[in-house]
This record gives C-alpha cells, structure tokens and sequence, in this order.
C-alpha cells in the first residue's frame, strides 16, 4: 500500500494512509506521554505523601503545622486552581531564585507592574535554547505540579493509615524497647500498608482522570492532538481532507480511558486480595 | 474609582449585568475581589442544579443497579461505569462536539452548546452517576433486619420503600453523599476550560481568576482569592448537609448520632 497519493485513494486503504500520518504518530506517541506521567507521578506523590504524613505525625509543632497545612491545603478548593496556580508559581519561584544567584547586581524591582523581569541568563529554559528543552522543562513543571497536589491526597491517605494501626501494635513494641524510629520502620510502615491501599487506590483512579488535565498546563497531550487532528481539514491545507471529527477522536480518549481505569480496578482488586490475604480485617476474613 | 463602584459595575457581569468591559490594566484587589467572587455565580447554578436534578436520576440509578431484573440493571450499570470510568474534562468535551454536531441537523440543539445548558447536562449526569454509586453502596449496607421488620408489619412496595428503604439509604449514604456534593462544585470550575465557550467573557471564577492571571502575570493574588471563595463555599455545604444529617437521624438516641465532620474527604 503507498500513500504518495492519497487523493486517488478510497475507503479502508485512505483511512489506513490517514491514520499512519505523522500528526497521527504524535498522536499516538502522546498516549505515552500520559502513562509516563503516570508512572512518574504516582511515586512522586507516593513520596510527597509519605513525608507529608511524617510531617504530620511529627514531635516537633512547627513541622506538624506545616504537614496538617499540607494536607489541608488541597481540601475545599478545587484541583483545577491548583494546576493553574503551581505551574505559573514554579516557574516564577525558580526563575526569582536563579535571577538571585545569578544577576546579584540587577537593581530593578522584578515586578513591574504586569511583568515579571529577571536577567536574561536567569530565564527558565534559556531563550535559546533549543524547542525540546522547552517541552521537556514544560513537562516537567506538570510533573512537579501533579506530584505536589496528590502528594498533599497522598499524605492525607497515608496519615490516616498510619493512625489505623492499632495502638496496642505499637505499645507492643515500646513494652520490648523499640526506639521511636524502630517502631516507625518496623511496626507502623509495614503494617499500615493494607490500611492505606484502598485509599490509594482511590487515589490512583482519581490521578488517571486527572490526566486530561495535562492539556491546560501547556503540554501537548492526547487533549491537544485530538483537537488539533480532529477539526475540520481543507484541501488546501492538507492530503487527507475532512469534516469535524473531534466527536470521534474524543470518543477514542473515553473508550482509552474507560479502559485504562477498568484495567486498573481488577489489577487494585487483586493487589488488594493478596494484601488482605490472611489478615484480620474484612477483606481478608474467610467469606 | 472606589471599590463600591467596581462592586455595582462588576458584581453581575458574569451574568451580563454592568459593565460590558473587563478591566484591561491596572487592576486593583477590589477589582480581582469582585469579579472572581462574580464568577462563583455561576460555580453555584451549575452546581446547585446539577446535585439536585442529579439526585432524583441517582436513586434511579442505584435502584436500577441493585434491581433483579437485568433490563433495568444492565442499563444503570452502564451509565455508572460510563460516567465514573472517564475524566469529566474528557466528557465536556465529548458532549460539546456531539452538540456542535447535533446542532448542525437541528436548530433544537442550539442552546445545547452554550456552557448553561450543555456543561450543566454533563454534570448532571456525571454526578448522579457518581451519587447512584454511592446509594447503591447505601442500599446494598441496609441491615436485613430492618427490611424483615418493615415485612413483618405487613409494609410491600411503595410505602416500605418510602418509609424504609429510602430513608436508610440516604441516612448510611449522606456523608459520602457530602463528599460528592463538595466535589461536584468543584469539578464545575473545569466548564469554562474544557470547550465550551465564555460567551461575552461572562465565565465563572476560576476562568475570572486565570483572566487577571494572564493579565498580571502574577498568580499569587487570583489564585488565593479563589481558593478563599471556596473553602466558604465547601463550608457552607458542609454546614447544609450537616443540617440534613441532623434531620435524617433526629429518630436516633444523641450519642448514636454520627456528628458529621468538618473535614471532607476529597475522594470521590
């Protein structure tokens, strides 16, 4: 099959050349984008969440304060903000910072009424550096933004399952002379697990539906190119002409989605047999 | 210009009353306060309607989900997954382009793709499926004693649903049910950034907030407003449901009286 000639084609062979174009590699390429996402997130959160819930947890007030604020913060406002809000606030904070390190002897205010000015040498990528480094530090933003707003879920969920724990567990392991940091490593971390799964795995459904979200901090994901490959397309413009076809290129990113989330319930499920397996709560008790 | 004039000519604009132009420069605190707090007029009507008009299809929903028979099961289960499986964000846009390509065969479809209609619709839906799950998890944890005792006064159909079933159901359903209500006036901020378009620039608070954002280039005023407007609303409706909490379980001694917390879950 060639597609040189894409005009002289018709039926399954002009949807066969139309949906191997390059636009539509990217396409394709970009639903990796969004498992990468996924798969870096999900730690990093992992981690925020577990040091916001040591924070939390902490003997020292200040540092308590700061992770019950961490926690608190995500609570009644919507996530949304969050994403607009972060994404902006990280680039200005790094680029405030190096503008420090870097241009010591700048003496203007770096706000200027609606600008935000920093050195040249300051600016986050370097004005010339190249089109990939833009994306991969726009990417990266996203990555750190995701990562602080389930941290802060994360956290909440891990500090619960950290107080589920039985009390007696821990007593237990004062009454043999276990210092605190034992008892953390020990006792409470290896069994708090099973407590923390379901909420977890709550939050991991609520991660993957948060993904589309990728498209408002800038990063060209599946929402992009669906729109972008989906609108009308002119002759003039391109081989391989149609109508509005974003309805079906979004109906593609449901039924992707849809799967991706019916997947990951029977995997969380099994997960969650095998955790419970044997232990005394109600999932594991024999049914 | 004083602040009780920004106030007179911005309180309503997102609704089209007053001033038709946005500030453009020089925007003061009094400025952001108003417009932003404008815009949450609209984060209330979505989010208002849709709970309430979702509440009456979500009890259908788990109705129809924990129903024997397969004709009325297979479909409330379908819709659940449907809406439940898929981002929201996604499905405002499903909906926009399948109104805008409704709207192309008939003019019946036109007010379908403006954001009062068609996001409200998708959010209907989505959280009565969202809440249909939820009962169905209500229904299914009603203890058989109390259905045995509703029989054995010779309570069938209709009345033992209404005066048994449903009322457990919503009592063991309400503080999830909260939940769910918090996170739907949430989800409303994603309308005004997922298709459908600001008509007149009249959008709700977070498209106001991302508005004097871009303008300013300083997220640090905006953003903390917003977030200000919310945490009073969340605890407006934390303060509403717990009203209903009260009501649902005035029959039950004090100390059995679950007190509804003060600090959401945010998981749906």
């Amino acid at each position: 099959m060639t597609c040189t000639d894409p005009a002289t084609l018709d039926g399954l062979a002009w949807l066969g050349c139309y949906l191997t174009t390059g636009k539509h590699l990217s396409f394709y390429a970009s639903f990796g984008t969004v498992l990468l996402l996924l798969a870096i997130t999900a730690p990093t959160a992992l981690l925020f969440g577990f040091g916001g819930a040591m924070a939390a947890r902490a003997r020292l007030a200040p540092v308590r304060f700061l992770g019950k604020t961490y926690i608190a913060i995500v609570r009644g406002v919507p996530d949304i903000a969050f994403f607009l809000f972060f994404v902006i606030a990280l680039d200005q904070g790094l680029e405030y910072l190096r503008h420090h390190v870097l241009c010591p002897d700048w003496d203007q205010p770096v706000r200027q009424g609606s600008d935000f000015v920093v050195c040249d040498i300051a600016k986050l990528p370097l004005g010339s550096a190249p089109q990939w480094q833009h994306e991969i530090y726009g990417y990266s933003l996203a990555i750190v933004t995701f990562a602080i707003v389930f941290g802060a879920f994360a956290a909440n969920v891990l500090y619960g399952a950290m107080m589920a724990v039985p009390r007696a567990q821990l007593e237990t392991a004062e009454a043999y002379g276990l210092t605190r940091a034992q008892i953390f490593r020990r006792i409470l971390v290896p069994q708090m697990w099973v407590y923390a799964v379901p909420g977890l795995s709550n939050l991991w459904m609520v991660l993957v539906k948060a993904t589309p979200l990728l498209f408002l901090l800038g990063v060209e994901d599946i929402v992009y190119w669906a729109r972008e490959l989906g609108g009308t397309k002119n002759p003039s413009f391109t081989d391989y002409p149609h109508g509005d076809w974003r309805i079906w290129y979004f109906l593609a990113l449901l039924v992707f989605y849809l799967l991706l989330t019916r997947v990951s319930e029977a995997l969380l499920e099994r997960l969650m047999k095998r955790l419970t397996f044997g232990q005394a709560t109600t999932g594991g008790a024999a049914r | 210009m004083s602040c009780a004039q920004t106030i007179q000519d911005y309180a309503l604009r997102s609704i089209g009353i007053g001033e038709r132009l946005l500030p453009r420069s020089d925007f003061t605190l009094c400025q952001q306060f108003t417009l932003i707090g404008s815009g949450m007029i609209w984060n209330v009507y979505f989010g208002a309607i849709a709970l309430a008009a979702g509440f009456a299809l979500a009890v259908a929903l788990a109705m129809g989900k924990a129903s024997r028979r397969v004709m009325l099961r297979k479909p409330s289960e379908w819709v659940i997954f449907v809406f439940r499986g898929s981002p929201l964000f996604i499905q405002f846009f499903f909906a926009y382009f399948l109104f805008l390509s409704l709207k192309g065969s008939s003019d019946f479809f036109n007010p379908f793709t403006a954001a009062w209609l068609g996001a409200l619709i998708v959010l209907f839906l989505n959280t009565a499926a969202y809440s249909g799950e939820i009962f169905y998890g209500a229904l299914r944890s009603i203890p058989q004693g109390d259905m045995e005792a509703a029989e054995a006064y010779g309570l069938t159909g209709w009345s033992k649903f209404r005066r048994i079933t449903f009322p457990t159901m919503l009592r063991l359903a309400w503080p999830a049910y909260t939940n769910e209500a918090i996170f739907l006036f949430h989800a409303t901020t994603l309308v005004y950034f997922s298709g459908f378009p600001a008509w007149q620039q009249r959008g709700d608070a977070l498209y106001y907030a991302n508005y004097f954002a871009d303008r300013t280039f300083n997220p640090f005023v905006p953003y903390p407003i917003l977030a200000g407007y919310f945490i009073l609303l969340t605890l407006l409706i934390v303060g509403l449901f717990s009203l209903g909490s009260r009501r649902l379980n005035r029959h039950l001694p004090g100390a059995m009286q679950q007190r509804l917390r003060l600090r959401p879950n945010f998981l749906r």
